[in-house]
Parts: C-alpha cells; structure tokens; sequence
C-alpha cells in the first residue's frame, strides 16, 4: 500500500513545494507593485494603455467611455468589453423609497 | 469496517466494473464534462486572481484623488485649490501630481509621463517602465528622443528602468523631472494635473470628500474604494461577457449529459432487471445508480478543476488570457498569484456535479421499480 502511494505522495510534495516557491515570487512582485503605487500615488493599472479613458479607467470623466465626441462610438477593444455606465443600466426598484403616506 | 461502508464499497466497486463494461461511452461523456469543469473553472480562477491582485496592489492608492473639471472635462488644477484644500480638517498630506500622456508613434502607444514626489530625477534624465524598455529596446544610459509641445525634439537619457515585478502598474511609465515635465507640455508653474490627499481617518473619507466638493464645487473627488470597485467590477463583467460566450457549450453539455443521464440503453434496463432478478432490493439499484453518476461527475470535477488550476496559474491562462486580460501594445507582464476561492469552488460544484448526479437517479427509480420480468423483456 505504501510503495503504491509513493509515487502520489512525491507528486503531491512537488506541487506543494512548487506552489510555495511560485506564491513567495509573486507575493515579493505584488509587494513591489505596491510599494511604488505609494511611491508615485499611482491610482490604474497599465493594462489598457490605448487611450486616456482606458489607461486611467478610474480617473476618467464621468461620461466615459464615449467621450471623443458625443455620441462616438467606442473604438477600442477594452472600452467595448467595459461595463457600460450605471445609468445605462436597468436597476430594481427601490423597495425602501420613501412614501407619502407613514406606513 | 461498519457494514454500511462496507456495503458503500462494494457498491462502487461494481459500479466501476459496470463502468468498464461501456467503456467508450462512459470515457466520452468523462471528457466532456472534464472539458465544461475546465473552461468554467478557468475563467473563475483567472478572474478571481486578476481581482485579487488588483486590490492588493491598488491598496497603496492615495485615499481621495481630486480633479479638476472644466465644461466637463478633465483639466488643471491651481495651486490656490490646494492652499484652500488644506482648510479642510481631517486632510493629514495634500500633494499636486503632475502627469500626462505621450503618443509615440513608433511603436504606437500612450506612454505616461509622471513627476515622482519622493524621488529626485535630473533634468535630462528619465526613468521608464520595463514595458517601454521592451518595446523600445531601451536600456540604462541609452538615449530617448520625444517631440516637445514647441515642436522641439527633446532628448533624455534613461537612467533607470523600473524593476519589472512592478510591470502590472509600472509598465508604460516615464518619470521626468518637474522642469522637464513644464517644458514639454508648457504647462505653467502653480498649475497641477490633480491632487493627491492623505486622510489621517479612513472613517471620515467619504464626509471629507463631500466637504471638498462643496468647497471646490468645479472639483471632483475619487475615493480609493471607488478606484478598488472600478477594478472589481472590470474584471467581473469580463468574466460575465466569457460566461455568455460558454453558455451555448454548457447548454449543450447539459443537453447531452441530461440524455445521457435520464434516458436508459436497453442494456442497462437488462442489467437492471437481472440484479433485481437475483435478488438486488430497489435501493440498492438506486444507491448502484447513485455511485455512478457521483463517481463520473465527481472525477470530472477533480480533474476539470485541477487541469484550470494548472492552465491559470503555470500557463498564464494561454486559452483565455487576450479576453480576460485585455491587449495592448505595452502590455505589462506578470504572473497571477494562486488564490482559491472556497465559494467559486462551491459554486462550480453545486452547477456541475450536483445536477448530474440527480438526473441519473430518477429514470433508475422508474426502472427499478417496475416488474424484473417486464423490464428484462
């Protein structure tokens, strides 16, 4: 029984071992990151560095996406698989809105 | 051994075998379902991380951001704004940034220009992201010509590249001195891109910020929560737009699994009628039925879920990274940290095995309970 789970158990250390060695990297990677977000007071990450609108997504106007002109349309791959704005968006109903009438 | 352990092995042991017997078909319908865990499995786990990661390092963020905002737009902010921002209690550090973009043609990105407050830069000099050092081809002491607002070509010598472990918020980043930054987009002295608060409270955030704007009522302020939940919800409509474009594999995998499940072969109605035949109570056959759909689910789960594993953490996500991530020529790069999450997990194995394994057990109840006989025939 134990020579067949051998070869399980050096496969589950391995993962183990190679899963804390990977998570120590990043977690050293991430701490950098961070440190240089509070260094330069940085507010986005770079990963859509196409437009203003997209490389600083939460500093972006109001109205953004379309803000070219009005009624552009969105012409850049991450705008078009962004969330649209809220209002844009149907909502429920308030069910907690205030009533003429005291309940 | 309790019996009823015992009695549960014996149980999966002859369902194995029962297994075996079909065995194209049962491998086939493994794959499948091992296929559907996967993808979904993917696309939770890239996500989830991707949060992860975003929240941990937009921790640092300041905690308000003011801009300035003109028939609006975003514009410059004065110096007075900050002198009268310092009124208002509870701001512990307010700092004007300054920052902007540089189209570069060549390669056809937006680099961003910053001045660094807590770093010391030359006049000529600056200091680039790993992610322009790529693309560009550039590396320390090497030479970088911009083209001014004047026209004027501009040349600095680079004297740093940030570290690349900081590539996810750093890659497309050019830090220049104050006086360079001026005389390249000619903006005047007093003038700020916005400002960065320190909140000495992080309960009074949100009562500071509606101070601020009533203060500065051409100001907009953006709190680091909001900054978090942007991110959040970023990543989270991504994953929602991939669900969409799976919905059409898993309806079928549903479609295919449900008739595989509730409609039973000729042979297995035999195989039925013989065990009730020799003697097999109603319940047994069920439990028997039970252990089949549990064990090829079960399995498929595992081995989905693990194969996703393997896939977003030591591959980098090759199926799904340009949807999930996002493209872009300076695309920064960097590994996800392995996180987990005990809901998702709970969740995919709620949609995938649990349907499964009910829907074998229904058409084995209507089956067992009619005539050995009738159903032998």
């Amino acid at each position: 029984m134990r020579m067949r789970l051998a070869p399980l158990l050096a496969a589950h250390d391995c993962s183990v071992t190679m899963a804390e060695r990977r998570s120590q990297a990043v977690a050293a990677r991430i701490e950098e990151s961070r440190a240089l977000v509070r260094e330069l007071r940085l507010t986005d990450l770079a990963l859509f560095t196409e437009a203003r609108y997209t490389r600083h997504l939460t500093q972006a106007d109001l109205h953004t996406a379309f803000q070219d002109h009005p009624m552009a349309f969105e012409h850049f791959p991450s705008g078009s698989l962004h969330a649209p704005p809220r209002l844009l968006r149907p909502t429920d109903a308030d069910l907690a809105a205030p009533t003429e009438v005291p309940d | 051994m309790p019996t009823w352990l015992l009695r549960q092995k014996y149980l999966i042991d002859f369902t194995l075998s029962s297994l075996l017997r079909r065995r194209a078909k049962n491998l086939g319908l493994l794959l499948v379902y091992t296929l559907i865990v996967f993808v979904l499995g993917s696309v939770m786990l890239f996500t989830h991380a991707l949060r992860q990661e975003a929240a941990a390092v937009l921790e640092g963020a300041p905690e308000i951001v003011l801009q300035r905002l003109v028939a609006g737009r975003h514009d410059l902010l004065p110096a007075s704004h900050l002198e009268r921002i310092g009124s208002v209690r509870g701001v512990q550090k307010k700092e004007g940034r300054l920052w902007g973009y540089f189209y570069d043609p060549a390669t056809r990105a937006n680099y961003t220009l910053m001045v660094p407050h807590d770093r010391t830069i030359a006049g000529g000099e600056v200091v680039i992201g790993a992610g322009i050092a790529r693309t560009r081809g550039l590396a320390r002491g090497d030479f970088y010509t911009l083209r001014g607002q004047d026209g004027q070509p501009q040349t600095l010598r680079v004297a740093d590249v940030l570290g690349s472990g900081s590539e996810l918020v750093s890659s497309d980043l050019m830090l220049v001195s104050e006086d360079f930054f001026r005389r390249f987009f000619g903006i005047a002295p007093g003038l700020y891109t916005d400002v960065a608060l320190t909140v000495r409270n992080p309960n009074e955030v949100r009562k500071i910020a509606e101070k601020l704007t009533l203060l500065l009522p051409d100001t907009r302020p953006i709190l680091r929560e909001e900054i978090l939940r942007t991110y959040d919800a970023v990543f989270a409509w991504r994953e929602g737009i991939v669900y969409v474009l799976l919905v059409g594999a898993v309806l079928a995998f549903v479609v295919f699994a449900w008739d595989k499940a509730s409609g039973l072969s000729a042979e297995e109605r035999r195989e039925i009628g013989i065990l009730k035949a020799i003697g097999w109570e109603t319940g047994d056959v069920i439990r028997m039925k039970f252990w089949e759909g549990a064990l090829v689910s079960l399995t498929a789960f595992l081995v989905g879920y693990l194969a996703a594993y393997v896939h977003v953490y030591y591959s980098d996500a090759a199926l799904f990274e340009p949807v999930l991530k996002g493209w872009a020529v300076l695309y920064p790069r960097f590994q996800l940290l392995p996180t987990i999450d005990g809901l998702q997990v709970a969740t995919l194995f709620f949609f995938t095995v649990f349907p499964y394994t009910v829907a074998t057990i229904v058409p084995i109840w209507r089956a067992a309970i009619t005539d050995p006989d009738a159903v032998m025939r």
